[in-house]
């Protein structure tokens, strides 16, 4: 058995679309090909990102200034429900699914996903209803105005009387995005436990495979928890029930339990992959072995299991008697301890490390370095006294955006620059990602970082106006906005230009272990085809003397060879 | 899982590897993630009933347990009829099959029809009330997990015509059958949760 050199190899391939098909009109069709669907997936959220970030600027933009003055305030209150919308159901969930699908296939050695019809439908019902949501904007009384946690009693007010109003196409759309993420959970759950390379044993598998497994899971018992409460409130507001209604003798607090329930676990099935793409990412641009792989695979589930546990928490201040105060803070703790054991993984990994500094490394740090602010951020609000004293107010927003942007985001934009070539089998241009970077690393910090202090003067959230005392921290946050405005220039003109005239790219420029690397770029139609390789040891044996799968150098001949 | 190992030459595998035989592996996982619907449904129910200053609608202290018990006992039967109709298609006794099959198709039907008579004969309706709400919304999305298993056996009855019927219809008797005991299952705590429970 001979140990690959990973350094040996230089670029050698001229055109990316040696064989497959090479058009784009198949992005436009009901293609049952995980590739073209992960691609159609990434794009189209990252059209919902620029509309997200248009009206979280234009939220930003009324806040530059105390009064209300740009926007009358029952229009902020649809724009910012709907800001909260679009980025999470519009632009995360698909951009999740979208990475997920693209790499799930080829790092497990998978020709395609267990179901690909399934997969197919789970992504066209995305479309269906973004337009169904966007579609709220140009009815009577505007888009759902209840923030994206749409509480009854305001939820079901329906003060036109009129049955298509703007809560009940956001319930709509909200339940159709359930079902295709449901749809996309089965997919990924049977895909990983059925469809993995001989050899590869679960303590084999990539870490992004383990947190895909682990948040996917977690789709599969939390989200009907939310589908059942949105039925409900669809009943509620549609035809007359009384689930949510006081003066019917039902109980508002009880929707809070069934959207917490899975809300909250929500994050974690944003932000496991993206501790998936940090952990698969360190060990490449460090050249070291992942630190306590075993440690950090099975701290995935322990997240996972964690986090059913802990809703109670975003309902400090809702009448929840002490006792359940005191068991939720105590089980919201917890969790810090599987998140700790992976970020000191990564930083064990990163120590003595030979540090790559190119765009995904710098994205990952950057997210790493906001992940550990936001989570001390957390451990604050998770402790009563100080959640009920902040509750409510930016604090909760600056911490929130700290790990949904500042951590996820920056996973993604991460993940997105690491494996653009293997995908479009073309090199991105690492001056524009660097600048790309910059400014969103500038932009966020002044955008979120003041937040924290206007929060904990006091400055509730979900206002148009608000005291001239807090103007200073706004202007920055506002300014710090725009600049992640202008941040997604660069982006776009990168990935755009790249796509159409990069340079070409090899099989494996980054020198990286795992079994994507061992294809062609872009891979093949079902990847490995009939040759997948026996996995021998998990993908993180960076200068250790540990063979990765049989016959290594068959592989990487036979990936060149394409060309 | 192919494991390999030992073998100094690459694993090749013959032919392509096939998308289809993760069916059932995907099928169980839905199941399980639909029940956690119910499971939402019913401990709302528990906690709306706990709490709920008034439960009962106005003029009413309580609901017919008598026609309801006749159906259940139809219901949870028809889940082992349906099993001897999978075995008779294990025993590669096709007439069987589609006879005991059409009998739990029929129960099935007398269910939801046992069902339209309930409600047509009741009292209250959708807004009376927290308890009006949640009877029609448990029951209601039962029964169209019910219409959609009848609908479901339809089809692979139809299927069972078809040639070739062994080679991919099996798998949807199976998991059709699956479907129908998890019905059932449900059922029976639906029926202990709104008739015992009052």
């Amino acid at each position: 058995m001979t140990i690959i050199n990973y350094d040996q190899r230089l670029v050698t391939s001229k055109n990316p679309y040696p064989k497959g098909p090479n058009d784009w009109k198949r992005f436009f069709s009901f293609n049952t090909d995980a590739k073209v669907i992960g691609i159609q997936y990434i794009v189209t959220a990252l059209f919902f990102l620029l509309l997200g970030g248009l009206l979280g600027m234009l939220v930003r933009g009324e806040l530059i200034t105390p009064p209300s003055d740009l926007f009358d305030p029952t229009v902020y209150n649809g724009l910012y429900t709907m800001h909260g919308t679009v980025m999470l159901f519009l632009f995360l969930f698909p951009m999740l699914s979208g990475l997920t699908n693209l790499l799930v296939p080829p790092m497990i050695g998978a020709p395609d996903m267990a179901f690909p019809k399934l997969n197919a439908l789970a992504f066209w019902l995305v479309p269906v209803f973004s337009i169904i949501l966007l579609l709220s904007f140009f009815v009577p009384g505007g888009p759902a105005s209840s923030g994206w946690w749409s509480y009854p009693p305001i939820s079901i007010q329906n003060p036109l009387g009129k049955m298509i109003n703007g809560e009940m196409l956001w319930i709509t759309a909200i339940s159709l995005s359930g079902i295709s993420s449901i749809m996309g959970a089965v997919n990924f759950v049977t895909t990983i436990i059925r469809m993995r390379a001989p050899g590869m044993g679960f303590f084999k598998m990539p870490i992004f495979i383990w947190t895909v497994l682990a948040a996917q899971l977690l789709q599969l018992l939390g989200l009907p928890a939310l589908t059942g409460g949105a039925i409900m409130l669809f009943f509620d507001l549609s035809f007359g029930t009384s689930f949510f209604r006081i003066e019917g003798g039902g109980d508002p607090v009880l929707f809070q339990h069934f959207f917490w329930f899975y809300s909250h676990p929500a994050v974690y099935v944003m932000v496991l992959p993206v501790f998936g793409i940090f952990s698969e990412l360190f060990p490449v641009y460090a050249r070291k072995p992942l630190f306590g792989y075993k440690f950090v695979a099975v701290a995935s589930f322990g997240i996972t299991i964690l986090s059913l546990v802990v809703w109670v928490h975003h309902m400090f201040y809702t009448g929840t008697p002490m006792w359940m105060r005191n068991l939720f803070m105590f089980t919201t703790m917890l969790i810090a301890v599987p998140t700790g054991v992976k970020v000191f993984a990564w930083i064990a990994t990163l120590w003595g490390g030979n540090l790559r500094l190119s765009t995904p490394m710098l994205f990952c740090l950057g997210g790493l370095f906001n992940f550990i602010f936001g989570g001390i951020t957390g451990v604050m609000l998770a402790t009563v006294p100080v959640d009920i004293h902040v509750g409510n107010t930016y604090f909760v927003v600056a911490h929130f955006h700290y790990i949904i942007f500042n951590t996820i985001a920056f996973g993604i934009f991460a993940g997105i620059y690491h494996w653009f070539p293997k995908f479009t089998g073309r090199m991105f241009y690492e001056g524009l990602g660097k600048v790309h970077f910059a400014l969103t690393f500038v932009g966020a910090t002044l955008n979120w970082l003041p937040l924290h202090w206007a929060g904990l003067l006091g400055m509730p959230r979900r206002v148009a106006s608000y005291d001239p005392e807090f103007a200073i921290w706004n202007v920055i946050a506002s300014i710090g906005a725009f600049i992640l405005g202008v941040a997604s220039i660069p982006f776009i003109l990168n990935m755009v230009s790249s796509w159409v005239r990069g340079k070409a790219a090899p099989p494996n420029p980054w020198k990286a272990i795992g079994l994507e690397w061992l294809l062609p770029s872009p891979p093949p139609h079902e990847n490995f085809e009939d040759d997948i390789p026996t996995v021998l040891n998990e993908p993180y044996c960076y200068g250790l003397d540990k063979p990765f799968v049989q016959d290594e150098q068959f592989y990487i001949d036979k990936s060149f060879k394409k060309h | 899982m192919l494991s390999d190992n030992e073998s100094p030459t690459i694993n090749h595998i013959p032919g392509h590897v096939k998308h289809d035989g993760h069916n059932m592996t995907g099928f169980i996982i839905f199941l399980c993630s639909e029940s956690i619907i119910f499971f939402a449904f019913f401990v709302g129910y528990g906690i709306l009933k706990v709490t709920a200053p008034v439960w009962y609608p106005e003029g009413i202290d309580g609901i017919a347990v008598k026609e309801p018990l006749i159906n259940t006992v139809i219901l949870v039967s028809s889940s082992f009829v349906i099993y001897f109709a999978e075995k008779s298609l294990h025993k590669k006794n096709l007439w069987g099959f589609r006879f005991i099959w059409f009998i739990t198709m029929l129960m099935g039907s007398y269910f939801v029809y046992g069902q339209y008579i309930e409600w047509s004969e009741l009292s209250f309706s959708l807004q009376s009330g927290v308890f009006g709400g949640m009877f029609y919304l448990l029951t209601g999305f039962h029964g169209l997990h019910v219409i959609t298993g009848i609908l479901l056996m339809g089809l692979m009855l139809y299927r069972s015509f078809l040639p070739n019927n062994y080679k991919g219809g099996e798998m949807g008797v199976e998991s059709v059958s699956l479907f129908w005991h998890f019905v059932d299952v449900i059922w029976i705590i639906l029926f202990v949760l709104i008739y015992l429970w009052q």
